[in-house]
C-alpha cells in the first residue's frame, strides 16, 4: 500500500516536472524508504529526449503534424511533443490558451508549428494571435531558406536564396484606427533598434554560413523617413562586416528581378511586408508553399515552421497536403537541437523520395496523397549515405 | 541646344528655354486634320535627348490617326504661393484635351521638388493606373501565357506621404484608406472588365493583418461587385497572389488593389512578360483625363544614342488609341508592333537584335503602311 502510493506520488512528480530534459517514468519498483526521492535512471528504457512544443495551427496543420510525428517515430528520434492546441477561427480562441503557449515556449525553448488562421472578420482585435505570439517572445526574425529541389524542375532551377524578414514591427503593427467615417489611418512603425537588430542578424547569419552578399530590400524612394531609416541602419551594420558585399534594392524592382533572373540574389533582408510579399514569391519559385521550409529566431528560442504560411484550408481531410515543408523544417529544428544524424537521416530521405519522382504530392503534378508521401520517406530513412 | 538630334522629321524649331538646366524638344507638328487633339509631355534632361527619338517614332507612326500633337514641359515650378507645381500652360492644355502621352521622368535627386509624376498624379486627380500585361510572342520569357491587367489605386494608400519622425530612430508612416477612393477604383476596375470584355476581378488584399484598412477596402470592392453580377468577383490574399502567380499566371484575370500592392504587383507581372521595356501603361483620371506613359527610367546612358527600345511607348500609345475609341489604327499598330517583334529579324539591343531605335520603327511603319 505503502509502496503504491509513494509509486503514484513519484510519478505524478515526474509527470510535473518541466524542462528541457524528461526523464521516462522509472519502471522498477520504488524503494521504500521515508524519503521521496526521484528514482534512478534505469540505463535501458530511459533517454534524454528533447521536449518540443508543438502547435498544430488550423488547415493542413493537424496533418502535417501527424506526418512529422509518423517520421520522427520511424526515425527514432529522442523527442517528445507537447501539444498545444489554439485556433482563433474554430471558437477555441481564449486568452489562457494563449499564456499556455507561451509558457510551454519558455520552457521549452523550441517549438514547432502550423498556422494559426486569422479571422477576416474584424472582431474587436487587431493584433492575430500570431502577432501577438511573435511578440511576446519577440521572434524578430524569420528566415525563410529557398533552395531548388533536385528532381523538381521549375522554371528557375538550382535556387539558392535565404530570405531573412523582420518579424515584429512594420506594417504589421496592428494600430489603425478610424479618424472620420469613412477614412482609416493604418501605421507602419520603423524603429533604429529593430533594423539594427534585424541587420546583424542578416549579417551573422551570412557569416555563419559563408554567404557573400546582403541585400536589403526597401522602398525609400517613396517612404524616405521609413525605409530610409532601415537602410541607414543595414549600411552602418554592413560596416562592421567588410568581407560580406552589401547592395540594396527597391521592392518593386526586386519582384521583377526574382522572375526575370533570381541567380543574383543571395541573402535578403526586409521590414515586415515585403518579407510576406518575397518570401511567397520566392517559394512559388521553387515549387510552391509546400516545399519551402522557414523558422523564426528570437533571442532565446526557435519556432520551426513552414516558409509561406497558409494555413491551405481547402485542402483539409482530403489527405492532399505537400509535408516536405514542414518535414524538411522539422530537419531543421533537429539540427538545431543539436541532433545532427537524425536531422540528416530525415532530410536525406525526403529529399530523395523528390528525387525519384515516383512519389508526389498534387501540388508537384503527381497523385499521391500525404499518407503515401510519408510511407516513401518513412521507407526511405534506412539507407543513409553518410554520416 | 545640345539636344539637337538629327532626325528627318523636324521642320521647325520650339523656342529652346536656356535658362533651365533641362532642355526642350524639338519636333514638327504633325497632321492637321484633327478632330482630336493630344497633349504629349516631354521633360528632358541633358542625357535625355534619345527619348526624341523615341517620340518621332511615335509620330511617324500615328501618320494616320486623326491626332494633333502638342507639346509640353512638365518642369516643375515654383508658383506664386511658393508650392512646387507644373507649369500653368502645360495644366491649361491638358484641361483642354483631356488625354495626355508621357515620356520618362527623372526628378534628380537633390531637385528640391517632389516626384514630376507625383506632381502630375496630384494636379490631375488620377486615380486608376492600369498596367495591362500579356506575353509577347516573339520575346521569349519563362512565362508564355500570362495575360492580366493590375489595376491599382493611385492616390492614396502607402504612399500618401505622411510619414514623421515620433522620437529619435522611431518613425511612423501612415497608410489611408478611405472610402471614396476604394469606391472609385473599384468602379473603374468592374468598368473596365465589362468593357473589355474581362471575365473576373480579383480583389487583392491584406484584410487578416490590417483589418480595418483593408477590411474597408475589400467592403467596398463587395458592394461594387454587387452591381456587376455579370463579371466574377474573387478576393484573394497578397501573398497567395504572389506564390500563385509566379507558378500559373493564367489564373488572374483583372487585379484591383490598393497603391503599395499595385506597385509591387504591377513591376512583378511587368517582370513576367520581358521587364519595363515593352509595358504600356495608363493613369485615368477624374473629369475623364487620361495620361499614358511609358514606366521604364530615362536610361541616360543610351540617350541620343538611337539605341531606345520604343516598344513600351508605342504599347501605351496604342492604349491611348483604344481609350479614345480609335479602334481601327490601334488595332493596326498594335499587330504590326508584335509582328515585328514576332518576325525578329529587325529588333532593338534590348529585345535581342542589333537594329536601331529609327530602323525597327521604320519597319513598324512598313507595315502598318502595308496594312492599308
Amino acid at each position: 500500500m505503502a509502496v503504491a502510493s509513494l509509486r503514484r506520488s513519484v510519478l505524478s512528480l515526474n509527470r510535473t516536472l518541466r524542462g528541457s530534459w524528461c526523464q521516462a517514468p522509472d519502471l522498477r519498483p520504488v524503494c521504500v524508504s521515508a524519503c521521496q526521492r526521484t528514482p534512478e535512471r534505469s540505463s535501458v528504457h530511459a533517454r534524454n529526449t528533447f521536449k518540443v512544443t508543438m502547435v498544430p495551427g488550423d488547415g493542413v496543420g493537424p496533418e502535417l503534424m501527424r506526418a512529422v510525428r509518423e517520421v520522427f517515430k520511424a526515425a527514432d528520434v529522442p523527442v517528445e511533443f507537447e501539444e498545444i492546441h489554439i485556433s482563433e477561427v474554430h471558437n477555441m480562441a481564449s486568452e489562457e490558451k494563449l499564456d499556455q503557449l507561451f509558457t510551454s515556449v519558455r520552457n521549452n525553448g523550441v517549438a514547432i508549428k502550423g498556422k494559426i488562421n486569422n479571422p477576416m472578420a474584424y472582431k474587436g482585435d487587431l493584433a492575430s494571435y500570431e502577432m501577438k505570439l511573435r511578440r511576446k517572445l519577440d521572434l524578430f526574425a524569420n528566415v525563410v531558406h529557398v533552395t531548388s529541389l533536385p528532381g523538381y524542375s521549375t522554371r528557375h532551377n538550382s535556387l539558392d536564396l535565404v530570405i531573412i524578414r523582420e518579424q515584429t514591427e512594420g506594417e504589421y503593427s496592428s494600430l489603425e484606427h478610424e479618424s472620420v467615417k469613412g477614412v482609416i489611418e493604418s501605421l507602419k512603425i520603423i524603429t533604429r533598434e529593430k533594423s539594427h537588430r534585424i541587420a546583424k542578424f542578416a549579417f551573422d547569419y551570412a557569416t555563419k554560413k559563408g554567404r557573400s552578399k546582403v541585400t536589403a530590400v526597401h522602398k525609400a524612394n517613396i517612404m524616405k523617413l521609413g525605409d530610409g531609416l532601415f537602410l541607414q541602419s543595414c549600411a552602418e551594420v554592413a560596416k562592421l562586416y567588410p568581407k560580406i558585399k552589401f547592395e540594396n534594392i527597391i521592392i518593386d524592382n526586386c519582384c521583377m528581378q526574382l522572375v526575370r533572373n533570381p541567380y543574383q540574389f543571395d541573402v535578403l533582408v526586409m521590414p515586415n511586408l515585403y518579407g510576406n510579399i518575397i518570401d511567397n514569391l520566392a517559394a512559388g519559385l521553387v515549387g510552391g508553399a509546400g516545399v519551402v521550409p522557414g523558422e523564426s529566431y528570437s533571442d532565446e528560442y526557435a519556432v520551426f515552421e513552414t516558409g509561406a504560411r497558409h494555413p491551405f484550408a481547402q485542402a483539409v481531410g482530403r489527405n492532399i497536403a505537400n509535408p516536405t515543408a514542414m518535414l524538411l523544417s522539422a530537419a531543421n529544428m533537429l539540427r538545431h537541437l543539436n541532433l545532427d544524424y537524425h536531422s540528416n537521416m530525415v532530410s536525406e530521405a525526403v529529399k530523395r523520395v523528390i528525387k525519384q519522382g515516383k512519389v508526389r504530392t498534387k501540388d508537384l503534378g503527381g497523385y499521391c496523397t500525404t499518407e503515401d508521401f510519408v510511407r516513401a520517406v518513412v521507407n526511405n530513412l534506412g539507407h543513409q549515405s553518410v554520416y | 541646344v545640345d539636344s539637337q538630334v538629327t532626325c528627318p522629321w523636324r521642320s521647325n524649331l520650339v523656342r529652346p528655354r536656356k535658362h533651365i538646366k533641362n532642355c526642350y524638344a524639338t519636333y514638327s507638328p504633325f497632321q492637321a486634320t484633327s478632330s482630336v487633339e493630344i497633349i504629349m509631355f516631354l521633360f528632358n534632361l541633358q542625357e535625355l535627348a534619345g527619348e526624341m527619338v523615341l517620340m518621332f517614332s511615335l509620330f511617324s507612326v500615328s501618320t494616320k490617326a486623326p491626332i494633333q500633337w502638342e507639346e509640353r514641359s512638365v518642369t516643375a515650378i515654383k508658383g506664386p504661393s511658393g508650392r512646387w507645381m507644373i507649369p500653368p500652360e502645360a495644366k491649361e492644355s491638358m484641361d483642354k484635351s483631356k488625354i495626355g502621352l508621357k515620356g520618362p521622368l527623372k526628378t534628380p535627386i537633390a531637385a528640391g521638388h517632389p516626384s514630376m509624376n507625383l506632381l502630375l498624379r496630384k494636379t490631375f486627380d488620377l486615380y486608376a493606373n492600369v498596367r495591362p500585361c500579356a506575353s509577347i510572342e516573339g520575346y521569349k520569357t519563362p512565362y508564355d501565357d500570362v495575360n492580366l491587367v493590375t489595376i491599382r489605386e493611385n492616390t492614396e494608400g502607402e504612399y500618401s506621404g505622411i510619414e514623421h519622425v515620433i522620437v529619435n530612430g522611431v518613425v511612423q508612416s501612415i497608410k489611408l484608406i478611405t472610402e471614396k477612393a476604394s469606391k472609385r477604383i473599384a468602379e473603374y476596375a468592374f468598368e473596365y472588365a465589362r468593357n473589355n470584355q474581362r471575365i473576373s476581378v480579383t480583389a487583392v488584399h491584406k484584410a487578416n493583418i490590417m483589418r480595418m484598412s483593408d477590411g474597408l477596402f475589400l467592403r467596398k470592392c463587395r458592394e461594387v461587385a454587387e452591381n456587376y453580377k455579370d463579371i466574377k468577383f474573387t478576393e484573394m490574399y497578397l501573398d497567395t497572389v504572389c506564390l500563385n502567380m509566379v507558378q500559373d499566371p493564367t489564373q488572374f484575370d483583372v487585379l484591383v488593389m490598393p497603391n503599395l500592392y499595385g506597385d509591387i504587383l504591377s513591376d512583378l507581372c511587368a517582370g513576367l512578360i520581358g521587364g519595363l521595356g515593352v509595358t504600356p501603361s495608363g493613369n485615368i483620371g477624374a473629369n475623364g483625363v487620361a495620361i499614358f506613359e511609358s514606366v521604364h527610367g530615362t536610361a541616360p546612358d543610351i540617350a541620343g544614342k538611337d539605341l531606345a527600345n520604343p516598344t513600351a511607348l508605342l504599347l501605351s500609345a496604342v492604349m491611348m488609341l483604344r481609350h479614345m475609341g480609335l479602334h481601327g489604327y490601334a488595332k493596326k499598330i498594335e499587330m504590326a508592333c508584335f509582328d515585328t517583334i514576332r518576325d525578329k529579324k529587325v529588333l532593338t539591343k534590348d529585345l535581342g537584335g542589333n537594329s536601331k531605335c529609327s530602323e525597327f520603327t521604320n519597319e513598324i511603319c512598313r507595315r502598318v503602311q502595308d496594312m492599308d
